[in-house]
């Protein structure tokens, strides 16, 4: 953790709005806005006066690509918010120049700020008084609380473990090699330079091949995040395969952290949804329906929107209680199926659990209701009632600069052993890798080289 | 009850950690009391006869740079020494030197009793007194009470030891020493939490009864290496060590027996360290390896006894026979005193300052294996900083702490007042992450002026440091301000140098980059470079050609250094925090760390919980400015 390098964040919701601003604080924000903005008549950032906002490009600086046009402000320390030097690029709102503007901080060297770090910082450096404190450990607590849960739901099963695939070659190769250093004595085979070099390079091809597809969000994916929910055979499958029947806008199936769960990606009237299918959850055992709905509770947590789904023709059963459980604190839409069937449902008692919810009868069998259904969702969207939350979006930038300093450290690592330089430089290059791959998992603990060495190898006294 | 006298400082236990804790009060001018279970046993080596290797070989030059003794001690008795490591790096270059272990201790023995302010004594410490969260002195089995201000514990596995071997075990201390029983009950009752571990140790053998033409011999260098950085021993006896292997006759001896080994009967109940687990641990945790390699190794000049590193066990006599005498040269073996293991309670160190003075009582101190930790460096490298700040606490001057930056002793013990345990804790290199600042050829650059403004380090030392310093740092400038233009006599010097020709104008200082060239080289083509002692010429040759990582890791430290600089208010009232997540508030509670560095260390503690102690912090301080 560091305390005073140069921040970057998007400060503006996300998909809402003409415009959109990212913010940077910190004393290279300055330094790092030149690195891609050019001014009108080639006015430079350090030299826009404080306050005025000055026109330009924002433009990919390898490429010399244009990404967007933008309005930059400059707040000199320690008249700004933060106390620090702290510059605004204001661009269009769309979700893409707002990320490669981001991504473009990134790579000028900012550090995407944690949550309600601003705050803290405004707090720290002076800028909010005492009253406040209590207001900004808040911040802190609830963004990183919802952040965090985003961060886990947006990192999908297959990019979960191909990255900790890779972790685990590098911590091999780490651990190797400090065995080899620290019990020279024990008979561990040698593992020369060239070798490691050998064992870099694939490892670096899967992750130019990730950034790759990161790009066009092929497997860091974004989408609303719904959550099917609902007893055994209630129709949580059919329902999930009528909206993607209907639609045809199949984006790709992505099986979900575990063969139970299973993902998939529907556009619905241009609201991209990312919906999670609870129904492969087989109810057989006992313990794995209670694996199942543990799982399903982790699902719901993280879910922008629920479907909670019940059976139009029987009455309510403990499961359909406990299902019903889940709602509180959660945006849902109440679907009650079946409803070509004789009614059976104790509907008072319905609406009395879902507290104003709103209620829609279908019958997925038949079609019916699912426009009604469909046009419920995007109404919300629109209306601003459920937000989805800039997890996804943040996060995929995140990763993908994540991943490029993994690259980069792999590329010096590779570098300093065609220059010769001894093993305990280069396995510094290694053990940074592996520590960029473990922030986008999660995964940090430096305790798991120790671990691995005891584990591969056979040392004693 | 009988006043027996009273000191500044008492020591219990005269072992690596002991020696050096009580030397240090001692010459950092406390009157101390070293006590021991057995005058004849001071600086005892229980188990192998080497100091040093991979970051234990860094704790010994930074123990000798802030004016310990280990490594004058290492030097003075060392019957072989080698560097290890040498193709991987100068970071992770590392002495290891064969001691000659009786010699050894007489040496430390001798330096202990010619020590002004210090006395030696043979006592059995029963309990330490403490009154009012403070400790008032020490009573032993006979009744002496001696009072003092403060007490430090390096009682190595003598807490309630217990040693075993097979359906054998009995209460005692390595070695057939005493254990020392009531001292545990002592310490329960004054609030502190243990732990059992258990370590072990292999046989010694009779050199007589050996094969060394079916071995492989391993001498030591031929280059005279020195621990100390006082040290200026040009010529010593290099007695060689030997090598030879197990094979599946001696893994199926074992795999026979494993019904015998306390280690699966449930004897041992003590948590082993996994980085030197017994033959019987290594054959069934790797059963897939057809042979494990021994070393044989010296434990004196004057003795026959030698050491079977490789092969610590605890299975019964005759099955240590059986199994030794399948190994090439060992047919005939005759074991002098057989492998066992040991039990031995063990204080939880998060229960520590970074000082190692206990939290919650004033003026106890812990250090060694008696934390938790093994091996004699570890143990040395622990005492000399509770001696050091015991006096200073005397002295009532600020404590002495080294950071993770600073030494591997920094590390050492932030791991183990940070983290805690839960096995024997080994210092290695790969737990230092500035392992490039922390080479064992610059622990005096790091650590002599700190030692020498604590009053530990003799003038003498610090004459002997200053003029290293200030030789590398005028031969860093020259060579910086001594600019090459591509010339033809220039281009004519580089090419003898076999090297590539100039394009364009550089220092002396950049052509001493390139990795084919080197200081002497450049020397004889140019004139106003001045001979160095070779000490010199290897700092000058690092700095260089290591530059860009060296640099970034001092980059890393410093970005970090603000965090550990940080410090938290001794009374800081943890439950008074909100937005703490409960797992923070119960850890920080626990472990009470003395700065946001490490507090950010402490495992469960998120980066929100940092940021909101920081908030917090800055709020408190601005009501005391208020």
């Amino acid at each position: 953790m560091v305390i005073d390098d140069t921040i970057s964040a998007i400060a503006t919701a996300i998909g809402e709005g003409g415009i959109g601003i990212i913010r940077m604080s910190g004393s290279r924000a300055v330094a790092i806005a030149d690195g891609f903005f050019q001014g009108a008549g080639g006015r430079k950032v350090r030299d826009i006066q404080p306050f005025r906002a000055a026109y330009g490009k924002i433009v990919e600086p390898d490429t010399g690509q244009m990404i967007d046009e933008a309005l930059i402000l400059v707040m000199r320390a320690p008249r700004s918010y933060t106390r620090e030097d702290v510059v605004e690029i204001h661009c269009h709102g769309g979700p893409v120049p707002l990320r490669r503007i981001l991504e473009l901080t990134l790579r000028g060297g900012a550090r995407l700020a944690e949550p309600g770090e601003f705050t803290k910082r405004a707090f720290l450096n002076g800028r909010l008084d005492l009253t406040q404190a209590e207001a900004v450990i808040d911040i802190i607590r609830s963004k990183t609380d919802a952040s965090l849960k985003m961060a886990v739901s947006h990192l999908s099963g297959r990019l979960a473990a191909k990255i900790n695939d890779l972790r685990q070659q590098i911590l091999g190769m780490i651990a190797h090699l400090e065995a080899a250093i620290d019990f020279p004595e024990e008979d561990i085979e040698q593992i020369a330079a060239a070798e490691v070099a050998e064992r870099i390079r694939p490892v670096l091809d899967e992750i130019s091949r990730l950034l790759a597809s990161a790009q066009t969000g092929r497997i860091l994916r974004e989408g609303l995040a719904t959550v099917i929910i609902g007893k055994p055979n209630v129709g949580k499958s059919s329902l999930l395969n009528a909206l993607l029947r209907e639609k045809r806008a199949i984006v790709t199936d992505i099986p979900g952290t575990t063969r139970d769960i299973i993902e998939e990606y529907v556009n619905i009237r241009g609201v991209p949804l990312k919906i999670v299918d609870t129904a492969g959850i087989r109810e057989t055992a006992d313990i794995v329906e209670k694996i199942g709905v543990e799982k399903a509770r982790e699902f719901v947590a993280s879910a922008d929107l629920l479907l909670l789904l019940l059976d139009a023709s029987a009455p309510l059963t403990p499961e359909d209680r406990e299902v019903l459980a889940l709602l509180p604190g959660k945006e849902a839409l109440v679907l009650v199926n079946k409803s070509d069937l004789p009614a059976r449902l104790e509907i008072e008692e319905v609406e009395r659990l879902i507290g104003g919810r709103q209620m829609i009868r279908i019958s997925v069998l038949e079609g019916t209701g699912l426009d009604e259904l469909e046009q419920s969702i995007v109404d919300r969207v629109y209306s601003g009632q459920i937000t989805q939350g800039e997890g996804a979006f943040v996060n995929n930038v995140r990763h993908g600069n994540l991943l490029r300093q993994a690259k980069e450290r792999l590329e010096e690592a590779l570098n300093s052993i065609a220059a010769a330089m001894p093993l305990d430089c280069f396995v510094v290059d290694l053990r940074a890798a592996w520590e960029k791959l473990g922030e986008i998992t999660g995964d940090t603990v430096s305790e798991d080289i120790v671990d691995r060495i005891f584990a591969d190898f056979c040392i004693g006294k | 009850m009988y006043s027996a006298g009273s000191y500044d400082v008492v020591v219990i236990g005269a072992g690596h950690a002991g020696c050096e804790a009580a030397l240090a009060a001692a010459r950092m001018g406390c009157r101390t009391l070293l006590t021991t279970l057995n005058m004849d046993n001071i600086a005892m080596m229980p188990c192998n006869p080497a100091v040093g290797g991979p970051a234990k070989g860094h704790l010994v030059r930074e123990i000798d740079a802030l004016g310990g003794e280990m490594g004058i001690n290492t030097d003075r008795t060392a019957i072989q020494a080698r560097m290890l490591n040498t193709g991987k790096g100068p970071a992770v270059h590392a002495l290891r030197a064969q001691a000659d272990k009786k010699l050894y201790q007489q040496t430390m023995k001798e330096t202990l009793e010619h020590q002004a302010r210090l006395d030696v004594k043979q006592l059995l410490v029963d309990k330490v007194i403490v009154r009012n969260g403070c400790v008032e002195g020490v009573e032993t089995e006979t009744g002496e009470v001696y009072r003092c201000q403060t007490v430090i514990i390096a009682t190595g596995t003598y807490l309630r030891g217990k040693i075993i071997m097979g359906d054998v075990a009995y209460s005692g201390g390595p070695n057939g020493q005493r254990a020392a029983e009531k001292l545990t009950l002592s310490l329960k009752e004054a609030g502190i939490r243990l732990m059992r571990f258990k370590t072990g140790t292999p046989a010694r053998v009779d050199a007589k009864s050996l094969d060394y033409a079916k071995m492989i011999i391993q001498p030591g260098d031929e280059t005279v290496h020195n621990f100390s950085f006082m040290s200026d021993i040009k010529t010593r006896v290099q007695v060689p060590c030997w090598l030879t292997y197990t094979n599946e006759k001696t893994h199926q001896i074992i795999r026979d027996n494993l019904h015998r080994a306390p280690l699966y009967t449930g004897m041992i109940e003590g948590t082993g360290p996994r980085y030197c687990p017994s033959i019987e641990d290594k054959v069934v945790r790797f059963a897939e390896k057809q042979s494990h390699q021994l070393f044989i190794e010296p434990e004196g000049l004057n003795t026959v006894e030698m050491y079977v590193q490789g092969m610590s066990t605890s299975l019964p006599a005759d099955v240590q026979y059986a199994f030794l005498r399948t190994i090439p040269g060992l047919e005939n073996v005759q074991i002098m005193r057989y492998g066992y293991a040991i039990e031995y309670d063990c204080v939880d160190p998060t229960q520590l300052k970074p000082t190692l003075e206990f939290k919650q009582i004033k003026g106890l101190f812990s250090a060694g294996q008696a934390n938790g930790t093994s091996g004699y460096e570890e143990a040395a490298a622990q005492g000399l900083i509770a001696g050091i700040n015991a006096a200073l606490l005397i002295q009532e001057k600020d404590p002495f702490i080294l950071s993770r930056a600073d030494a591997y002793i920094g590390v050492l013990i932030d791991d183990l007042v940070t983290k805690g345990t839960n096995e024997p804790y080994r210092i290695m290199t790969s737990r230092a992450e500035y392992r490039l600042i922390l080479r064992q050829d610059n622990a005096d650059l790091r650590l002599t002026e700190k030692g020498y403004k604590i009053g530990l380090v003799s003038q003498e030392r610090y004459f002997r440091f200053t003029v290293k310093r200030d030789a590398i740092e005028r031969t860093l400038t020259l060579l910086r301000v001594t600019p090459l233009t591509p010339a033809p006599e220039i281009q004519a010097k580089l090419r003898a140098l076999g090297t590539a020709e100039l394009r364009t104008g550089i220092s002396l200082y950049d052509l001493l980059r390139r990795v084919e060239v080197d200081y002497d080289g450049l020397r004889q083509h140019f004139a106003i470079l001045p001979e160095l002692d070779p000490i010199v010429r290897e700092q000058i040759e690092i700095a260089i050609k290591y530059e860009g990582y060296i640099q970034k890791q001092f980059e890393q430290v410093e970005r970090a250094g603000k965090l550990e600089a940080k410090t938290i208010p001794a009374d800081i009232d943890y439950a008074a925090i909100s937005g703490l997540s409960r797992e923070a508030r119960q850890k920080l509670e626990q472990i009470r760390p003395l700065s946001v560095g490490q507090a950010s260390r402490i495992s469960g503690v998120s980066p929100a919980d940092i940021s909101i102690l920081m908030v917090y912090l800055e709020q408190r301080r601005r009501k005391g400015e208020e």
